[in-house]
């Protein structure tokens, strides 16, 4: 698709890109312009763009997935999820002896549940740079391992969907229980501080902002990079005739693989950029509702075109957050519908549609 | 001379108790080209996915020099040297003529190596020779899903050629080609065997006597004649089942 495109449409997709990023950009400074400016942006905006930034990533990762690779992944929140977990833990340890009951060491909840030390799988996460590579280490074994189960047994379509949405139910499941020892249904929360930074003060806001901006222009290179080179053409291939791909000589298993462990970490660390921003996470993120959602967001966007997914991500959620306080009981109407409307009408998503505008 | 010996004995396909092969045997020597005919349904597509490790034979033993084909996956096979044109020609739509050609072009295959990949001038000239072979030139640069059925045939053998096999495994060229393009195919494959050994499935008749090579006649899964083009259309086996219909 990508590679399909003329030169001049992809160009105009990069400005699309560009623009939106300047607009988020300034978005902070306009932040502070007196309430009754008109480019005022209010906090809600702030704060609420800057999560969808992070749903942008997830969405650049799923395309990479999906869009290029053909692996239809229904359990990509569950990457997401854990880098959020990972970054969770950290923040938790960093509370030290400000929690509730003022243990030196332990969150409040093991407390709370008498744990008498912490589970060895806790240590080291008081490291801000352990905790980081653990954002992308444990969706990316993961994704190695369920990716090499899968992808050696031949198991695509629509098969290979079931068992990541299986997946991330099952760790929605695990995540609930207490004796994880990972906060159980509660999840994490009561975040004090990050990098030395108190959490609640408008400078931490900011950075979180920008860390997730710098975060999205990154990942959106480094999957430019990557389908623009003769890997990403073999990515489309595999997506388009696998076994041909095969007689060619290519192991189709790893060029999988590699794409599907990349993508994961990528999501990984979306949810690590999440979490300090909503300040809380639980097993509710690995809910398979939001897999699909995101899967919502890149088919609106138009797959396989890299700006498509950030389109979709901002639009989609846009729509949602306006809808969820004007009628919250049509969201989910609203939202399959949209799927339906996009699959049937827009095919190529909404850059198909201004695409065929420039034309 | 390069390559290997091509050596199937006794192979058999059994699909849902139907034998698409029966105790097939064929010996293909180095550099030689070798055409196959035989009615629809005698197995010759199956005797080339058996070959390349599309389809595991139930019985049998398939070689390529040494080395048993029957325990390796299709890319691995494909690596060893063996190349192959589909019936149906299968290209990937969505890359230009020039990218399905650096595709199949030889180079190291691993993703990491995929990414840091570079076309270098003896690539690229390559790619242009083969493009110029296969009449593509001025389609080099559009996508592959919008060109003709003769010119994707063109491309999948032009995707063969990249692959520089030891050993290609044609299935059905010509079909679809005008006159002058069936020529033009079976001067480009005489011109190849000799460095590298060929195995020709084709109906046509007159194209597999312009081929000039010996000629194995398929049946029902099984060997029925194997010879000259003139031993065996008048074989009277070869009569009754296939030619004289
Ligand atoms: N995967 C399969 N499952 C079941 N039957 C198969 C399969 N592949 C081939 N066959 C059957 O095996 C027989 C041989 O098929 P094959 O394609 O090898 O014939 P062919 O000689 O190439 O014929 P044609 O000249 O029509 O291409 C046919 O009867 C076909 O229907
Ligand atoms: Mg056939």
């Amino acid at each position: 698709m990508d590679t399909a495109q003329p030169s001049r449409a992809r160009l105009g997709l990069r400005a699309v890109m560009i623009t939106a990023v300047a607009i988020l950009a300034i978005f902070p400074l306009l932040n502070q312009l007196p309430a009754d400016n008109v480019f005022h942006v209010s906090d809600f905006l702030v704060s609420v763009s800057g999560k969808w930034i992070c749903y942008a990533i997830l969405a650049l990762s799923l395309d990479l997935a999906w869009g290029y690779a053909g692996i239809l992944s229904l359990g990509h929140g569950a990457f997401f999820a854990l880098g959020g977990y990972a970054m969770g833990m950290h923040l938790m340890r960093l509370i030290g002896p400000r929690g509730s009951y003022g243990h030196p060491v332990l969150p409040d909840f093991m407390v709370f549940l008498g744990y008498q030390e912490l589970p060895w799988y806790w240590l080291g996460f008081n490291h801000f740079s352990f905790a980081m590579l653990m954002v992308v280490a444990i969706p990316g074994l993961l994704a190695l391992v369920l990716g090499w189960l899968c992808f050696r047994s031949r198991i695509t379509g629509v098969y290979l969907s079931i068992i990541t949405q299986a997946m991330t139910y099952a760790l929605m499941l695990a995540f609930f229980r207490n004796d994880m020892g990972l906060g159980g249904n509660n999840g994490f929360t009561d975040f004090k501080e990050l990098l030395g930074m108190p959490l609640n003060t408008g400078a931490a806001r900011i950075s979180l902002f920008y860390a997730s901006l710098i975060a999205l222009v990154a990942s959106y290179l480094f999957c430019l990079w990557i389908t623009g080179t003769k890997y990403g053409r073999v990515l489309t291939a595999i997506r388009d005739a696998e076994s041909r791909v095969r007689f060619l000589g290519y192991n189709t298993t790893s060029h999988k693989l590699f794409a599907f462990v990349a993508s994961a970490m990528m999501a990984g660390i979306a949810g690590a950029l999440y979490v300090p921003q909503v300040g809380i996470i639980n097993p509710g993120e690995f809910s398979p509702g939001n897999s699909i959602e995101a899967v919502i967001w890149v088919a609106v966007g138009g797959r396989g075109t890299l700006v498509g997914a950030v389109i979709g991500a901002f639009s989609v959620n846009g729509l949602k957050t306006w809808l969820t306080s004007a009628a919250p009981d049509l969201w989910l109407f609203v939202l399959g519908g949209l799927f339906v409307a996009v699959t049937l009408f827009l095919p190529k998503g909404l850059v198909g549609l201004l695409q065929g505008r420039a034309k | 001379m390069r390559g290997r010996r091509l050596y199937l004995d006794g192979v058999s396909v059994v699909f849902d108790g139907f034998r698409a092969l029966n105790n097939l045997a064929l010996v293909v020597e180095p550099g030689e080209m070798r055409a196959v005919i035989g009615p629809n349904g005698a197995g010759k597509t199956t005797m080339m996915d058996v070959i390349t490790g599309k389809t595991r034979p139930t019985a049998g033993i398939v070689t390529f020099g040494d080395l048993d084909l029957t325990r390796m996956d299709e890319a691995a096979i494909a690596n060893l040297g063996i190349g192959r044109k589909f019936q149906k020609p299968t290209v990937f739509d969505a890359l230009t003529v020039f990218e399905n050609l650096e595709l199949a072009l030889k180079a190291p295959r691993g993703p990491i190596a995929c990414l840091r990949w570079v076309l270098a001038g003896g690539g690229r000239t390559r790619i242009e020779e083969v493009t110029t072979e296969i009449g593509l030139t001025d389609r080099a640069h559009d996508r592959a899903g919008i060109l003709s059925h003769g010119q994707k045939q063109w491309l999948e053998i032009g995707m063969m050629l990249m692959q520089d096999p030891d050993l290609m495994l044609v299935d059905e060229p010509v079909a679809g080609m005008t006159d002058a393009e069936t020529e033009h195919t079976a001067k480009l494959l005489a011109r190849i065997a000799g460095k590298h050994s060929v195995v020709v499935v084709e109906h046509d008749l007159d194209f597999v006597r312009a081929l000039g090579c010996k000629v194995t006649v398929l049946h029902e899964g099984t060997l029925l004649s194997e010879g000259s083009i003139d031993h065996v259309q008048n074989d009277p086996r070869v009569v009754e089942v296939y030619l004289g219909r």
